[in-house]
């Protein structure tokens, strides 16, 4: 599949599945399970994404400027910064370390 | 027709997000073009995918070679959006062609705008002040964001590829209020970085993924009384801009 294929295939997918929302029956979801299993599920996916974009390199796992980068950024989001501050800061960690010599 | 004051509140609460979400639509746009999409490929995952964890998961994925697992990656983290839907379907009671535009721009945001409001009309406006206002606002800042990502040269010069990580970290922050989430996010990272060097690209974090489903099917570690757990879009605010839902 070309690159192309594949942003249409996520794409549509993601739009199919919000217009899902609108026409299954609500009951389907009102029982907790279902809704604790995709709320963990969500959880899940956002923390091995973080991990992967933090350490992932090469053939496995690199240890460099981001992890410095990344504790910044959770440091500012723990004290309610802006998203966009906090992602900023992060590449700015990220590049200055960079400039001074880090991987 | 006359505009009430819980109205108004909703304008100003979706506005304000608006402009808070809109502006990391630039942070998307660098990244996605760093990570080797053109930009009508960016422009097309914007304007169609239109949901930012899964836009920045599919374009993570897909820079490290990952393909396939891109997509399931994208389609995981928008399952979240259909849980959304079932909700402003009561809420927003869209008719005809209506409809799937309201589905479009069904999203974090747009759901915990409209859930905060107070009464069904003042609901009606924030969902789509906010929704139709981040569209339009994410996408403008999306085709800058690539603009200026085509200039940059080696991203990585510049952190981008440290900021992809904070902001999966600015994403899931809001989300771990409870023990079982927390436990379930460190489970995942633990997971997903010890299966790193062990599987091809984009399947450790599908693999991380069977943490939560199976702590969520088990209950494993949650609250005893399941009625404890709030509706999705109120107390635990999904919301990334103003993830303790200061807007409110």
């Amino acid at each position: 599949m070309t690159t192309w294929h594949l942003i249409l295939l996520a794409s549509i997918a993601v739009l199919a599945i919000k217009l899902l929302g609108y026409a299954v029956p609500p009951r389907l979801f009102e029982s907790p399970r279902p809704r604790r299993t995709l709320e963990l599920l969500t959880v899940s996916l956002l923390s091995g994404l973080v991990a992967v974009q933090a350490l992932g390199g090469g053939d496995g796992i690199v240890l460099d400027a981001r992890i410095p980068a990344v504790a910044v950024a959770a440091g500012l989001f723990a004290v309610r910064a802006p998203f966009i501050v906090a992602v900023a800061a992060a590449a700015a960690t990220a590049a200055l370390l960079r400039l001074a010599g880090l991987p | 027709m006359v505009q009430t004051d819980a109205v108004r509140r909703a304008w100003r609460a979706g506005l304000s997000v608006v402009v808070a979400t809109s502006a990391y639509g630039l942070s998307f746009g660098a990244l996605s073009i760093s990570s080797g999409l053109d930009l009508w490929q960016t422009m097309v995952l914007s304007l169609l995918m239109f949901s930012g964890g899964s836009q920045f998961a599919f374009i993570g994925v897909m820079a490290a070679g990952g393909g396939v697992a891109g997509v399931a990656s994208a389609a995981m983290l928008g399952l979240r959006n259909a849980l959304y839907g079932m909700s402003m379907r009561r809420v927003v009671a869209p008719r005809g062609a209506m409809m799937p535009i309201a589905a479009h721009v069904t999203i974090d945001e747009s759901t915990a705008v409209a859930l905060a409001q107070p009464e069904p009309r003042s609901q009606r406006v924030g969902f789509w002040v906010t929704g139709v206002g981040i569209w339009l606002g994410w996408n403008a800042a999306t085709l800058a964001g690539a603009l200026l990502g085509d200039l940059l040269g080696d991203p990585r010069q510049w952190g981008l590829d440290a900021a992809a990580a904070a902001a999966f970290v600015g994403l899931l922050w809001p989300r771990l209020q409870a023990r079982q989430a927390i436990a379930v996010a460190a489970a995942s990272a633990v997971l997903a970085t010890a299966l790193l060097p062990a599987l091809p690209a984009g399947l450790p974090v599908i693999a991380a993924a069977a943490v939560g489903v199976v702590v969520g099917l088990t209950n494993w570690l949650g609250p005893k009384h399941e009625s404890a757990l709030p509706d999705p879009g109120t107390a635990r605010h999904p919301d990334p801009a103003h993830p303790r839902g200061e807007h409110a």
